[in-house]
């Protein structure tokens, strides 16, 4: 704390918070609006049904994702089976995987002229659909199961975690006590890792209400894709606005929800953490079934996908290395690169302020400036087109009063609003990391060197700076590779003719063509891994 | 003139008084030991003599310039005081050179060089300094703390119950090497702390905390011998209390018999009040018509504790002899001293 720090100092931090919840401020206003009769229209006819669906999907990918994690956790948390230390991150890997990559590789194995129907027809002699049944992939349970496959592993992560952090003499307490390996995960494990599950699935239910991309290919209309369509076919704003509002609603309520969950968890996760001899040594056909059961998951939910993209890479290499692979390559590494950089200095702001600033109330422009992260990239982007919209008229009113001609929309016509969504969303990455590495750093350190002289300035670049950095390197890896991948915010905000490696793989698979796309997508499903070597990394060290 | 003058300083946090209206004087080249239990406020006045912490009246002076007063406040970095904290609080980033000179200002390369070797020389370091933090022990770091205080010269210097995290063996030894570099570079120092033993070894006076307050300040024999608050007397050692009648200027009589006091006493006579005897000022004589008896005896090593009880009062006494035990009958004394009632 540093008593004498100018009012300079908590204005930045002040300004930089305004300008970051200006989006979310923005949308409120925008979604006030009395509208040209859209929302209403919607309302009437379609919008039940589309709220409906993201509820419905919301609710069939965290029970799916829980069904598929949990049992997953157990045994590598629990068990000891031939395999286990490697499952232990190889189920991590198909985070890395975009849900609509996944869905775009099963629809073609297992749509009618795909290869599974088609060997069942041989097999069978059945020669029209009208002979047999087969569920249909492109639908609501399709893209649930899809979703779930990619989005298990959050709740997989947490349930590992929480297991492993059980005492193990409650374990053997409950043993003794005459209860069965099973009755005792019925009984003591899973109550016990219940807040653990609770945040994982509040999770997992914010990324199925935010995806896009999975939805709008397999045509499964929802309030995302509905956000969407509004904004691009009708040009509503206004009605855009309103549907994200209700978004927003409940994206708040998950939140609360998450928040609430993880203040139970610390009370329940504070015992020791495991000791290897006490997990249950499976043997024969149990060690056989969970070793089954992780490497299933972990083929049908990564190795497929990505045998399959693979091989279209390799088949089609020629026709997909070319100039507009190394364009759009390009695009995202420089959005990626200015992003992160300008997420860290932001970032490096707001946690000194909040850091060495006398006034309580400082704490607060890292809180506000850390919501936007909960913001889907569609209504995220809608936030940025409303107030950025304005600006690019109100300059080109100012060219036209003076009699000149206008600069044309200079924030909605170009990267710019990318860049400035990119950074509402991923600061708080950025910010988290920092306040970790933050913690970190005694008190005392800031005491000694304001005592002897030291200005604030000083103590940021002498002191703060350089204990800071892996902190730094950190939070711009994460906000880099979330800045290549990030799809929604970057379809509804790129200028004409504008291009990132996300959003030219998503035009390849709505254009049923995925293998000329194959090679960039590869490159998205690698820069994926990165964090969860990251990530795994991280873990092994706290444990 | 003092070094640092306190006067009538208020501080609260969150609604809660800290400090309660203090008052604090410290002669050039003195240590001052800050002493009381946790949550007395003694490091509370310590940040804000460093500028860390808010005071919301009073004031805050050296050599005569106001830091701290109602309508002043100089920033924490032109206070030129010098600060150890309990940790250390070395940038682990830089070397032990680069800590040690991190608060010198306004020297060429030479004369940095130059003071850099003074410091390491002072606290016994030489041919570490380009170390870091992490490759020395607990007291070589406690060392170049030290030094780093010191090497910009600053007007006072403050230590926060600095020997905390050292080795009870080896912290003697530290307090009396720390306090003699102190003593050849006659700085004024203000040590926190919450063990009397501490304050006894390292300070020249010490101010005994309570609530926010100073009780009592003085030398230490003063506080030991002539304490003005039982609170002072029960945080500085063990005592017994007996209910004693004051006969006259010099002589009262108690449960133990007639005691004389050296030194004339403030009460009035027949004044009834509690006699405070240190263990070591009560003697034992075995007498089997003795008017007290052993309840407990605990050995030492050179010294025996007993418990003897004296009609319904129970004493702890010190002695020189080994022998006597539980049971046996004794007579007590206590031989002429300056005696302490409250």
């Amino acid at each position: 704390m540093i008593l004498g720090l100018t009012r300079s100092w908590s204005l930045a931090g002040y300004s930089i918070a305004a300008v970051i919840i200006l989006p979310l401020i923005a949308l409120i206003v925008q979604a006030a609006f009395p509208d040209e009769a859209v929302f209403s229209h919607l309302f009437d006819t379609v919008l039940p049904t589309y709220i409906a669906n993201s509820l419905l999907l919301m609710l069939l990918v965290a029970m799916g994702s829980l069904l598929i994690a949990v049992p997953a956790a157990w045994f590598v948390a629990r068990c000891e089976f031939p395999g286990r230390r490697y499952f232990q991150w190889l189920l991590l890997l198909p985070l890395a995987m975009p849900a609509y990559i996944v869905a775009y590789v099963y629809t073609d194995m297992l749509d009618y002229a795909g290869p599974v129907q088609r060997a069942l027809r041989a097999a069978f002699q059945w020669s029209s659909p009208h002979d047999y049944y087969f569920p249909a992939i492109r639908s609501l349970g399709g893209a649930a199961i899809m979703l779930s496959l990619v989005l298990f592993p959050y709740i997989y992560l947490l349930a590992r975690t929480a297991f492993m952090e059980q005492s193990s003499s409650l374990l053997h307490a409950s043993r003794i006590m005459g209860c069965s390996p099973w009755r005792s995960f019925w009984r003591l494990a899973l109550p016990m890792s219940r807040p653990a599950l609770a945040v994982g699935v509040a999770l997992v239910a914010m990324e199925t209400a935010a995806d896009y991309a999975t939805v709008s290919y397999f045509a499964v209309p929802t309030l995302t894709t509905a956000v969407y369509d509004t904004w691009l076919g009708y040009g509503s704003l206004t009605a855009a606005a309103k549907l994200s509002a209700i978004m927003l609603l409940v994206i708040f309520t998950l939140v609360g929800f998450e928040r609430f969950a993880r203040r139970k968890q610390e009370l329940f996760q504070k015992q020791s953490a495991l000791n290897d001899s006490d997990r249950y040594c499976l043997i024969g056909f149990k060690a056989l079934g969970a070793w089954f059961y992780c490497s299933t998951l972990l083929f049908l939910a990564f190795l497929l996908p990505f045998i399959v993209l693979t091989g279209y890479a390799i088949e089609y290499f020629e026709q997909s290395w070319d100039e507009r692979f190394w364009q759009y390559s390009w695009n995202s590494l420089y959005i990626a690169v200015v992003v992160s950089g300008i997420c860290l200095l932001l970032a490096l702001i707001l946690m000194f302020v909040r850091r060495v600033s006398p006034r309580t109330t400082d704490s607060l422009p890292s809180r506000l400036s850390s919501t936007g992260y909960a913001l889907p990239g569609t209504v995220l982007a809608i936030g940025v087109l409303v107030p950025l919209t304005y600006l690019d008229f109100a300059i080109n009113d100012v060219y036209d009063w003076f009699g000149a001609r206008g600069p044309g929309l200079v924030f909605t016509g170009s990267a710019i609003a990318i860049v400035f969504a990119f950074t509402v969303r991923f600061l708080a990455i950025a910010i988290g990391s920092l306040e970790n590495s933050y913690k970190r750093i005694s008190p005392s350190l800031d005491m000694a060197s304001i005592t002897m002289g030291q200005t604030p300035k000083q103590l940021l670049m002498r002191v703060h700076l350089p204990l800071l950095r892996k902190g730094l390197l950190a939070g711009a890896l994460l906000v880099f590779i979330e800045s290549m991948k990030e799809l929604p915010a970057a379809l509804l905000l790129r200028p004409i003719g504008f291009e990132n490696l996300a959003t030219y793989v998503f035009q390849f698979v709505s254009d049923e063509k995925l293998e000329h796309g194959a090679l960039a997508a590869i490159v998205i499903v690698f820069v994926g891994l990165i964090p969860l070597i990251y990530l795994n990394r991280s873990l092994e060290h706290t444990s | 003139m003092s070094t640092l003058t306190i006067e009538n300083v208020f501080s609260d946090y969150q609604g809660q008084v800290i400090l309660n209206g203090l008052d604090l004087t410290l002669q050039q080249g003195e240590i001052v030991a800050l002493l009381g239990p946790s949550g007395c406020g003694k490091t509370t006045l310590l940040r804000a003599i460093a500028g860390l912490q808010p005071i919301s009246q009073g004031s805050i002076k050296i050599n005569g310039d106001v830091l701290s007063s109602d309508n002043v406040f100089i920033p924490s970095e032109q206070r030129g005081v010098g600060m150890i904290f309990q940790d250390y609080a070395l940038f682990p980033h830089l070397t032990v050179a680069d800590n040690i000179l991190f608060g010198v200002k306004g020297l060429n390369k030479a004369e940095r060089q130059s003071r850099l070797d003074e410091m390491l020389e002072l606290v016994k370091l030489t041919g570490l300094s380009q170390r870091y933090p992490h490759e020395l022990s607990g007291g070589q770091q406690q060392r170049v703390s030290i030094a780093r205080a010191l090497a910009y010269q600053p007007q006072l210097l403050l230590l926060d119950e600095p020997f905390s995290n050292i080795d009870a063996q080896v912290r003697n030894e530290m307090m009396l090497e720390i306090r003699s570099i102190l003593k050849q570079r006659n700085v004024s120092a203000v040590f926190v702390t919450h063990s009397k033993d501490e304050a006894f070894v390292f300070a020249d006076k010490l101010a005994l905390f309570k609530e926010g307050c100073i009780i009592q300040h003085g030398l230490a024999e003063e506080l030991y011998a002539q304490p003005t608050d039982r609170y002072v007397a029960e945080f500085l050692g063990a005592g017994n209390y007996l209910p004693v009648t004051v006969n006259s200027c010099m002589e009262v009589s108690s449960p133990i018999g007639v005691l004389q006091s050296s030194a004339s006493i403030n009460y009035p006579v027949d004044y009834q009040g509690q006699l405070l005897l240190r263990p070591q000022q009560v003697e034992l004589v075995a007498d089997e018509q003795g008017l007290a008896v052993i309840v407990e005896r605990r050995f030492l090593g050179t010294v025996c504790h007993y418990w003897v009880k004296v009609e319904e009062h129970c004493l702890e006494v010190r002695s020189q002899l080994l022998q006597l035990s539980p049971g046996q009958k004794v007579n007590l004394f206590a031989p002429a001293h300056p005696l302490v009632i409250f």
